[in-house]
């Protein structure tokens, strides 16, 4: 399992069209991914729960990636992360 | 006359005749199914329907409007397939043996709900995306018709609000404008007018009234005024301001695609001058070739506390992704003399014109300079990016900042942070200084823009905010022009381009001059792309070069 912390840097947070880019990212391992934003937690395949995180700028998520993929899953998405969001 | 107040979020004048939008019916029937297996079948079919759908939309709308607007729909295709979403109507389906419009129905109020009750007016907005998704799937369920536009007139088009499907799937030459009753500015109805040039006004509540179906009305977008039944004053007012906007689209349909060349086979790169990033659209719409001069002070006016590396980067990697591969020249930081910001703590200056300003703070306060190259550098992986420094006088001051460069590219890459290897330096011309030893500066970088405002003022030792010097501040004056001519000639020695990035570079007076002394690229506001492209499209260079510029260095033309 892979863990790893990121904190949201675009002003308007994951809104609808960065969460669909994000779900098609986590489409591409075979990796279970799973965002957490405080107590509450999401599968990241789940477009709309991971809208409805409601996370904005500023804000701390933690990613946990598990799975054969998830060495290259998880620095995959972190790029992903720091390019987009 | 009646006049209603709205907000206009896509500027502009229509005239025509009211219409109600005419929504499909969405009542639905509630059943109570024993094959839930099969009704199950009958959704995924819908559903597989209505994927398809979304992505013939998303290719129109991307013909229509851009990348955009298609990836809209392609949120809206991964939102019909979200696995909650499924999962919800699954479970009507299965355990309460709904039928499946009533599921699809039930779990479109559940999902829009949870988005209304989040407390970012954003999200808000998008519990109409579910519905949208859902009325779809439902509408392929029941068999229902689309609704649209029974006229046999174009239209001025008035809804409660228009889901993004809806207003795709309009036949825009019936469409004159629109007016919603709800909405916000970041509503699709909104985004969708402004890329489509149409103009639209929202929340006018219920002031719209379905008894004024038919008759005309004039909506201008750039007031939000919306007016039913127009006296003969404002009528006329009113018809002007369109007869204006139709000549400017009739510029524009003429001179789109074209490329600003002169008869003789001379071109010129016409760019424009933007402050912010919202500024992009108007650029694309008067069909500039790319971005002369971004000025990344609003960054920073906008700021109470130096602004961050990374949301620098969110600004510059927006327009430079937004310009979809043309040329995007950001300035650095130029502050001081005329703005002035609380938070860098610069001491009051006698004359700060001549003062600590632009790149002199950079060069004195790297730390300052440093974030914004690192920000401008990380952002260069997403366009073609060129960075400029203003306020030049001295080579030293090109290598210092140069330097500075390579040391974050440097630091870029031993952190492993992607950039771009093709992002050009070039500087601003606008002192005489910089003028003058333009030999020695076009050695050290890739191209030249010139500030003819501030060029003018120090040239002319005269005061651009002083009203009274009027007619001692001459933009024309032999003196600039020479050196303008001066620089284009040195930059050209070294194989680099010119530009002019002032205001003097939309002044039509001149464009045979700027030719003629072999100006390269003009920096303008995107209202004046068009007519500063026609202008140069009917100058034939040959026939007027020598004159000019006999004229210019002639000792007998007067100043």
């Amino acid at each position: 399992m892979k863990t790893f912390e990121y904190t949201i840097t675009d002003p308007v947070g994951i809104h609808a069209r960065p969460a669909g880019i994000l779900v098609k990212k986590v489409k591409e391992f075979a990796s279970t991914v799973t965002i957490a934003k405080g107590e509450k937690s999401v599968n990241a395949l789940k477009l709309m729960a991971l809208m409805g995180l409601g996370i904005k700028q500023g804000d701390k998520i933690t990613v946990t990636v598990e799975g054969d993929d998830e060495e290259k899953a998880a620095a995959e998405i972190e790029a992903f992360l720091k390019a987009n969001l | 006359m009646i006049s209603i107040q709205g907000k206009g979020v896509s500027n502009g004048v229509a005239m025509g005749p009211l219409y109600f939008y005419q929504r499909a019916s969405s009542t639905i029937s509630r059943t109570t199914v024993s094959d839930t297996a099969a009704e199950w079948d009958r959704f995924k079919a819908a559903q597989a329907k209505a994927i398809e759908q979304l992505g013939e939309l998303a290719d129109k709308a991307r013909e229509e409007a851009g990348d955009e607007a298609a990836l809209l729909f392609e949120t809206h295709q991964m939102m019909a397939e979200d696995l909650d979403y499924e999962e919800s109507i699954q479970g009507a389906i299965n355990d309460e043996h709904l039928n499946a419009e009533a599921a699809v129905s039930d779990t479109a109020e559940q999902f829009a709900g949870m988005f209304a009750s989040m407390d970012d007016p954003y999200m808000q907005a998008r519990s109409a995306d579910v519905k949208d998704v859902s009325s779809r799937i439902i509408g392929i369920l029941t068999g229902a018709a689309q609704g649209g536009i029974d006229s046999p007139v174009p239209v001025i088009l008035a809804a409660d609000d228009l889901a993004p499907s809806e207003t795709v799937q309009l036949d825009k030459s019936k469409i004159l404008g629109f007016i919603t009753e709800g909405g916000s500015g970041s509503s699709h109805t909104a985004i969708l007018a402004r890329t489509m040039g149409i103009p639209a006004i929202i929340g006018v509540g219920n002031h719209i009234k379905a008894e004024y179906a038919g008759r005309e009305v004039i909506i201008d977008g750039s007031n939000g005024n919306v007016i039913v039944d127009a006296d003969e004053a404002t009528r006329r007012m009113l018809v002007a301001k369109m007869e204006e906007q139709k000549k400017a689209r009739e510029m524009l349909e003429r001179l789109k695609g074209l490329p600003n060349t002169t008869k003789d086979g001379i071109s010129m790169k016409v760019f424009c001058n933007i402050g912010s990033p919202d500024d992009v659209l108007p650029v694309l719409q008067n069909d500039a070739g790319g971005i002369g001069l971004f000025r990344s002070e609003f960054l920073y006016l906008n700021c109470d506390d130096y602004p961050t590396e990374d949301y620098q980067f969110q600004a510059y990697k927006k327009v430079l992704a937004d310009m979809e591969g043309r040329e995007v020249v950001i300035r650095t930081l130029d502050i001081g003399a005329d703005k002035q910001i609380g938070y860098f703590n610069l001491p009051v200056e006698e004359n700060p014109a001549m003062g600590n300003r632009a790149l002199r703070i950079c060069l004195n306060r790297p730390e300052i300079f440093r974030t914004q190259l690192r920000a401008l550098y990380r952002a260069s992986a997403f366009g073609k990016l060129s960075i400029m420094f203003p306020m030049v006088t001295s080579v030293w001051e090109v290598r210092e900042a140069k330097k500075m460069c390579e040391r974050v590219k440097d630091e870029l890459r031993s952190e492993g942070v992607s950039f771009s290897d093709d992002v050009r330096v070039g500087i601003m011309i606008e002192t005489p200084a910089a003028a003058v030893i333009s030999d020695r500066l076009a050695k050290e970088v890739d191209f030249f823009s010139c500030g003819t405002n501030d060029l003018t003022q120090y040239t002319l030792a005269c005061d651009r905010q002083n009203a009274d010097l009027g007619r001692f501040f001459n933009p024309h004056h032999t003196a600039v022009l020479r050196l303008l001519k001066m620089v284009c000639d040195n930059a050209h020695k070294n194989g680099i381009w010119v530009g002019i990035c002032g205001e003097l570079g939309a002044d039509l007076s001149l464009t045979e001059t700027f030719l003629s002394i072999g100006i390269d690229e003009l920096s303008v506001s995107p209202r004046a792309v068009l007519p500063l492209r026609q202008k140069i499209r009917e100058t034939n260079v040959a026939q007027v070069r020598e004159k000019i510029i006999q004229a210019l260095m002639s000792d007998e033309q007067p100043d």
